[in-house]
C-alpha cells in the first residue's frame, strides 16, 4: 500500500480516534494493574471486563455501520454472526475444560453427558485447538453470510424486506440453538470457562490481556473499514446505497458488491463475539435474540451511521448507560429509556452524534469558501 | 455470447417488440433500426413508449415479445440484465437526472469512468494520471470544472443533467440512450446541450428522446415518432412535422 493511501485511510477524525483508543488500551490495564487496590486512580477488575465488553460491542456496531451506514443494508440480525463467532470460542473454551468439569469427562463437556451423549459430535471436533477455533470465529459467521447474501442480493431484496428476513435468521438460530440435540448446550448455552490458552480466564492479567486484545481488534476492524470506505470500492458502496439501479446502469455488479461487504461485515461481528465469551464467561441463544440485533443497530444510529467512529461511540454511549439505568432503582425503566432514546435520536438528531458534528463542520467551512466560489465561476464559464 | 445471431448492419436492431403492463400495451410490435454512427432523435406523446423503449434496450424491462439485438446483431440484449448490457457499451441518461448526489462531481465521473467493474479492481483502484487528465477533459466538456469538488446534491438542474452526459461520456459507451437533456434547461443550455450532443455523435452513436421540438430541430437529424408503442412516422424533422398523424396526435393543429 503506497504512503498516498495511507493519507487517505487517516483523515485527521480517524487519527483522533486511534489515539484515543491506543490510550484507553494502555491507560485501563495500567490504572487496574499498576495501581494498589486502595488508590483513587485504581481500575477495579470488573470495570475492566465490563469495558473491554463495550469494546466488543464496538467492534459489532462498526460491522454493521459498514453495511448499514455505507451500503445501506439494513441487518437487524447481525447479533446472530456475534453469537456464532461467541459459540466458536465458546466451544474451544469448553474443549479447554477437560476433567475439571463436574462428571470429570476428558472429552465431553458436562452437558452432553448429562444428557447421555456417548460419544463428541462431529462438528466438535477440532475445537481444542485454539487455531481451528479462531478460523472457525471468522469462517461460520462468513459462510452464513455468504450463503444468506447471495440468495438474498441476487434476488435483489432490499429494504424493509431484507431487514425482515435478517431478523428471521436470527430468530431461527435462536430456536435452534435453544434446543439440547443441536448440541450447544441448549437453554444454558456454554459456561463454566476455566482457560484459554492455558491462562485462567478469571485471572486479573488474563482479562487485562482480553480487554487490551478487544481494543486491538478493534482498532484493526476500524483501519479495515476506513481503507474500505475510502477506497474507490466504498465510493462504490455509496453510490450503491444511494442509487442502486444507476450503479447498475453504470455497469457495476451490484449483488457482488453487497456479498462482500456483508460476509466482511459478518466475519467482524464474529470475532466481536468471540471475543466477548471469556469475558463475560458465558454464551447462550440468547445471544440470538432479535432484540440484541436491534439493539446494535440503535448504538449506530445514535453515535452516527455512516461514519464509523460514530459506531463506536454509540456502542459505548447507550451501553454505559444501560449499565448505569439497569443497576439500581431505575433498572424497570431501561427499555424505555432505550426506547425515548431511538425515538429522541430519530427526531432531533438524524445523523446520530459524530454525524450532527460533521454536518455542522462542513457547513461552516462551506460558509467560509462561498466567498471564493463566484470568484472562480465567470472564468470557468468562458 | 448469444447462439441465434442475427445479419444486420444496424448497431441497434429492435423488431416487432412488445411489452404490456397488466393488459396496458407500452410497446406494440415497435421496430426500430439505428445504425453505426448514426444520431436519432425520438418524439411523441406521453405514453408513446420512448422510455418503455429505453428500458427494454438497458435490461430493465424484459420484452414479451420481438427482437433486440446490439452490434450487428451480435448480442441478444433481451436475455442479458443491465450490468450485461452497461459492460456491452450502451450507456444511459435518465429522463429524471440521476447523479451520485452525496459524492462530489469529481467522483461520479470517476465512478462512471471506464474502467475494470469488478470487486476486486475497485478495492486496489489508483486513479492513473491519464485516468485524471480524461477527468480533467470531460469537466471541461460539461463545464463544471469550477464545481468540481463540490457534491453533486448541490448542482442545479442543468448542472446535473450535463454532470450525467459527462458521465455517459466517461464510460465511453458505443451507444448512447439519452432521455430528455434539455428538460429544464434554460434557452442558452439548451443550445450548448444540442452543440455537446453533436460532438458526441462524431464517435458515437446516439440516440435521444426530447419534447423540444426546437432542440429536435437544432440537431437536425432523423427523426422517428412513436405513438401508442409503435413507429407512426419516421423521416427528417420537417418530413416527420408535416405528417398529418403527427400533426394530430403529438404536434397539434
Amino acid at each position: 500500500m503506497t504512503s498516498f493511501s495511507l493519507i487517505r485511510i487517516l483523515d485527521r477524525g480517524a487519527i483522533v480516534f486511534l489515539v484515543l483508543l491506543a490510550v484507553f488500551a494502555v491507560a485501563i490495564p495500567a490504572l487496574n494493574l499498576l495501581t494498589p487496590a486502595g488508590s483513587s486512580f485504581h481500575v477495579p477488575t470488573y470495570f475492566v471486563s465490563l469495558f473491554g465488553k463495550y469494546v466488543c460491542y464496538a467492534l459489532l456496531a462498526l460491522s454493521i455501520d459498514l453495511i448499514w451506514g455505507y451500503a445501506g443494508i439494513l441487518s437487524l440480525g447481525h447479533g446472530a454472526f456475534f453469537a456464532l463467532g461467541g459459540y466458536a470460542m465458546g466451544m474451544y473454551l469448553m474443549r479447554q475444560i477437560g476433567t475439571r468439569g463436574v462428571y470429570a469427562n476428558p472429552i465431553l463437556p458436562d452437558f452432553m453427558v448429562f444428557l447421555n451423549w456417548p460419544e463428541l459430535p462431529v462438528y466438535w471436533y477440532g475445537f481444542n485447538h485454539f487455531v481451528y477455533a479462531a478460523l472457525m470465529v471468522v469462517l461460520v459467521p462468513g459462510l452464513l453470510a455468504f450463503v444468506f447474501g447471495w440468495f438474498a442480493f441476487r434476488s435483489r431484496v432490499t429494504g424493509v424486506y431484507l431487514s425482515i428476513i435478517t431478523q428471521a435468521m436470527t430468530f431461527a438460530l435462536m430456536l435452534g440453538f435453544f434446543r439440547n440435540n443441536f448440541g450447544f448446550g441448549g437453554n444454558n448455552g456454554l459456561t463454566d470457562f476455566k482457560d484459554i490458552l492455558g491462562f485462567n480466564v478469571q485471572a486479573e492479567t488474563t482479562r487485562n490481556a482480553l480487554f487490551f486484545c478487544s481494543c486491538v481488534a478493534l482498532l484493526l476492524g476500524f483501519l479495515v473499514c476506513r481503507a474500505l470506505v475510502t477506497s474507490k470500492y466504498g465510493k462504490v458502496l455509496v453510490a450503491v446505497r444511494d442509487a442502486e439501479s444507476r450503479t447498475r446502469f453504470l455497469g457495476y455488479r451490484v449483488e457482488s458488491y453487497k456479498l462482500f461487504v456483508f460476509t466482511l461485515s459478518a466475519c467482524m461481528a464474529g470475532i466481536a463475539g468471540a471475543l466477548y465469551v471469556p469475558q463475560v464467561g458465558i454464551i447462550n441463544p440468547g445471544e440470538f435474540a432479535p432484540g440484541n440485533s436491534i439493539e446494535a443497530v440503535i448504538w449506530v444510529a445514535v453515535g452516527g451511521r455512516g461514519t464509523l467512529t460514530g459506531a463506536v461511540l454509540g456502542a459505548f454511549v447507550v451501553n454505559y448507560a444501560k449499565t448505569y439505568f439497569t443497576s439500581g432503582f431505575l433498572a424497570p425503566y431501561w427499555l424505555f429509556v432505550l426506547g425515548g432514546l431511538f425515538i429522541a435520536v430519530t427526531l432531533l438528531l438524524p445523523r446520530g452524534i459524530v454525524g450532527t458534528i460533521n454536518h455542522w463542520r462542513a457547513s461552516r467551512s462551506e460558509a467560509r469558501s462561498a466567498a471564493e466560489i463566484p470568484a472562480a465561476m465567470p472564468q470557468a464559464a468562458e | 455470447m448469444s447462439p441465434e445471431k442475427k445479419t444486420t448492419t444496424a448497431l441497434l436492431y429492435l423488431d416487432g417488440v412488445s411489452v404490456s403492463f397488466d393488459g396496458f400495451k407500452a410497446l406494440n410490435d415497435l421496430s426500430l433500426i439505428v445504425e453505426p454512427g448514426e444520431m436519432r432523435a425520438i418524439i411523441g406523446p406521453n405514453g408513446a413508449g420512448k422510455t418503455t423503449m429505453m428500458d427494454v434496450v438497458t435490461g430493465k424491462t424484459r420484452p414479451d415479445e420481438g427482437d433486440v439485438y446490439f452490434g450487428q446483431g451480435a448480442f441478444d440484449l433481451s436475455k442479458l440484465d443491465e450490468t450485461e448490457i452497461a459492460e456491452l457499451g450502451i450507456g444511459r441518461k435518465f429522463q429524471k437526472p440521476t447523479v451520485f448526489e452525496m459524492h462530489t462531481v469529481e467522483d461520479n465521473l470517476l465512478l462512471a469512468l471506464k474502467s475494470d467493474r469488478r470487486v476486486r479492481g475497485t478495492l486496489l483502484w489508483e486513479t492513473t494520471a491519464p485516468q485524471h487528465e480524461r477527468i480533467d477533459q470531460i469537466l471541461e466538456t460539461i463545464r463544471l470544472s469550477a464545481v468540481r469538488s463540490r457534491v453533486a446534491g448541490g448542482l442545479s438542474h442543468g448542472q446535473k443533467q450535463w454532470l450525467e452526459i459527462g458521465m455517459l461520456l466517461a464510460q465511453e459507451p458505443q451507444l448512447l440512450l439519452v432521455d430528455e437533456p434539455v428538460a429544464g434547461m434554460t434557452d442558452a443550455e439548451t443550445e450548448q446541450t444540442a452543440q455537446l450532443l453533436k460532438e458526441i455523435n462524431r464517435e458515437k452513436t446516439v440516440v435521444v428522446v426530447e419534447h423540444d421540438m426546437t432542440f429536435v430541430r437544432e440537431l437536425g437529424v432523423r427523426v422517428t415518432c412513436l405513438h401508442e408503442g409503435s413507429v407512426l412516422a419516421e423521416g427528417t424533422i420537417d418530413q416527420v412535422s408535416a405528417n398529418d398523424r403527427v400533426v394530430e396526435v403529438y404536434l397539434g393543429r
